[in-house]
């Protein structure tokens, strides 16, 4: 089953959900040459296609007002520079859906500030990149990033995982837009939320912010994948000892509700759900209820027991920290889009679930689509090859440079048992949404020694016929640990509480962290707190250390 | 987990191999797509609404397979649910698509909840100087229609 591709685009796009879909939309009408490349495929993946997203859509008089909410809900971490140029762009494209997609109509007016349905919104955009001549190639998940000899991003390297064999593509830029992840927590539509792209840009040189903040969660049935939330809040929950919990709302409830689920078994039924709602649920929620029926239960009247499944940096916040206006990802020739971008500039320490996370796909895939397709304009291709074939060097993947090769895998069993530590340390709800020093500092511990593990030579599979498979399996192991240990290193420096970081040891806010806590690096990992009035005047001088 | 590829139904246009975002089927030359790892199923369902033939299940546990009887499986509308509800296909032309009222839906739950409880505590004989508890406040800022 060996082959290889060899490819060329101006601008490749490494992601096939929402953000990527924009950003690849943008680029290609801006005039680029575009590829985009995806784990999946474009249009089911990613967590917008099993959802239904609503954005921040706001007229510019709302504006002032929503940002003075979200920066009191942030814990004044955010900027709102970022959050203004975040609406106005979701602002602006937003009415293009208005030939594809349709709106609730209201005097005459589409209501675009309305829910827009997963399944057909990623459908639509499938169609609107491929008409615009992107190229799309499905089930090609990118495991390495190439750079050139000036340390510049010069294209992607990945597996064919339908057609078997490898494929590599060079390309004048390259934007990164592969999600959060929820480190396997079973979230809806997120397995392959793995941290993909978030390993790429370590391995170049990118660094991350708000790692800390990846402790949300979301309530589902617990037998079940499907984290849509708002049926739950018509429901009436028991502990254990079937005494009644006083939910009043997901702010408080849900916090109570882990309480009890670390003590046992929790029950919900959607008792309070009045009957016109029930009669149209499945038009407006046409998911919510296929694993419910299908197990025999009658949500409406037979308790039933729930889970809380982790967020990680999905509905949390932390990504690549971003470099610049159009989404630099601090390396030459790299752009980051989406979820696998830091969130803390328009949502702080809270959750960016819902609005202000969809219209930052729409904001951040059109500057990087837009500055990536002018990078492609400025600096051809034809000249970086025929500068190779004069004898400068080609690009070399950079994976090679960390050794966390696809090729160099653990043992397949060691593999899994890794993928498992790594979600039970980040998904535990007494480990990670009650967080304390010394609980952070245990699961660190685990986790650098699981990476030395994951990125240790294997057994190898080459020549098998899953070959490829198991190598990105392997290359996703490391992934996860690897972001898992950003965010527990971001974690431990932030020795306070505030958003969703609650920790037991230090529960109070404190001003000194109302600053930018930055985790990089792979074999070690550093960090830095960095003060945020101060960011732009002065290098680092805040604490900057090793772990473990 | 996807559980059945249902023979009866299958047209073979393998269109669920083509969009699986886990890439669990694979096409069969002359035959019906096969069900080749189950165990990377993420149980997200896309794939009974992409298909034409109502022709996949996939079972309600996300952890574990639950092996189900074929027949009894075609005789419910299970299979069809997910493409029926959302209006794709055949469905399309009467559908009511009511995605909209989600936004509604958190603030009617809180409004409930809130008229509940206050209902619960005028039926108790506690003091009357015991105000009744107060809605929590909604997370997301208000500017929803």
């Amino acid at each position: 089953m060996a082959g290889h591709t060899d490819l060329t685009a101006g601008v490749l796009v490494i992601g096939g959900g929402l953000a990527a879909s924009w950003a690849a939309l943008t680029a290609a009408q801006q005039g680029a040459d575009v590829i985009l490349v995806d784990k999946g495929y474009c249009g089911t993946s990613g967590v917008t296609a099993t959802a239904g997203v609503g954005h921040w859509y706001l007229p510019p008089e709302a504006r002032e007002a929503e940002i003075a909410a979200r920066t009191s809900a942030g814990g004044g971490l955010t900027d709102p520079d970022w959050m203004h140029r975040t609406m106005e762009v979701a602002w602006q494209r937003l009415p293009e859906l208005d030939r594809y997609y349709p709106w609730p109509v209201r005097d005459g007016q589409p209501v675009r500030n309305t829910s827009v349905r997963g399944p057909e919104y990623m459908r639509v955009m499938r169609a609107r990149i491929r008409r615009a001549g992107v190229t799309v190639l499905d089930f090609h998940p990118a495991t390495e990033l190439l750079l050139d000899g000036d340390g510049s991003v010069a294209g992607a390297s990945g597996i064919r995982l339908q057609a078997g064999g490898t494929w590599t593509c060079r390309a004048s830029a390259v934007i990164l837009a592969t999600g959060g992840t929820a480190f396997l927590s079973r979230l809806l539509g997120a397995n392959n939320n793995t941290a993909d792209g978030h390993l790429m840009a370590a391995e170049a040189g990118a660094r991350f912010s708000g790692m800390e903040f990846s402790c949300f969660y979301t309530l589902a049935a617990a037998h079940s994948t499907m984290t849509r939330s708002f049926p739950f809040m018509y429901g009436t929950y028991r502990d254990c000892d079937g005494s009644e919990l006083a939910f009043e709302g997901p702010r408080t409830g849900l916090p109570m509700i882990a309480k009890a689920l670390i003590r046992g078994p929790v029950t919900v039924v959607l008792d309070r759900m009045p009957q016109p709602t029930r009669d149209r649920l499945p038009h407006v929620q046409p998911n919510f209820l296929l694993p419910l029926l299908r197990k025999g239960i009658d949500p409406f009247n037979d308790p039933f027991p729930v889970t809380l499944r982790g967020e990680g940096t999905i509905r949390g916040t932390g990504g690549i920290a971003l470099t610049g206006p159009d989404c630099e990802a601090g390396v030459d020739g790299l752009y980051a889009a989406g979820d696998v971008a830091s969130r803390q500039p328009i949502v702080g320490a809270a959750s960016g679930g819902g609005q202000p996370n969809s219209a930052w796909c729409v904001a951040s895939g059109t500057w990087s689509g837009r500055a990536a397709a002018h990078r492609a304009a400025q600096r051809p291709l034809a000249a970086a090859v025929a500068a190779a074939a004069g004898g400068s060097p080609s690009p070399r993947p950079v994976g090679h440079r960390t050794g966390v090769v696809g090729s160099a895998i653990a043992a397949e069993a060691d593999t899994e048992e890794i993928r498992r530590a790594v979600s039970r340390e980040l998904n535990d709800l007494d480990k990670n949404m009650f967080r304390s020093g010394d609980g952070l500092r245990r699961s660190l511990a685990l986790l650098d020694d699981l990476w030395t593990q994951a990125r240790a030579p294997g057994d190898g599979s080459a020549g098998r016929d899953d070959a490829g498979r198991a190598a990105l399996r392997a290359r996703e192991t490391a992934a996860l640990v690897a972001a898992g240990r950003w965010v527990l290193n971001s974690a431990i420096v932030r020795q306070e509480s505030r958003g969703m970081h609650q920790r037991a040891d230090t529960p109070a806010r404190d001003p000194e962290f109302t600053a930018t806590v930055r985790a990089w690096g792979l074999d070690t990992v550093l960090t830095a707190v960095e003060p945020k009035i101060e960011r732009q005047a002065r290098e680092l001088t805040s604490p900057v250390r090793a772990a473990s | 987990m996807i559980e059945l590829v249902i023979a009866s139904r299958c047209i073979d246009c393998d269109r669920c191999v083509k969009v699986c975002p886990t890439n669990v089927f694979d096409a069969v030359p002359g035959g019906h797509p096969i069900i080749a790892r189950q165990q990377d199923c993420q149980t997200c369902f896309l794939c009974e609404l992409y298909c034409p033939a109502d022709a996949l299940y996939v079972g309600p546990d996300c952890e574990r397979p639950e092996p189900v009887d074929e027949q009894a499986i075609t005789r419910t509308d299970w299979p069809q649910q997910y493409r029926r509800d959302s209006g794709w296909g055949k469905n399309r032309q009467d559908h009511p698509n009511e995605v909209w009222y989600m936004q509604q839906m958190l603030p009617e739950a809180l409004a409930i909840r809130a008229q509940d409880a206050s209902d619960a505590s005028q039926d108790r004989t506690t003091p009357a100087d015991q105000p009744p508890p107060q809605p929590e406040p909604e997370p997301e800022p208000p500017h929803q229609p």
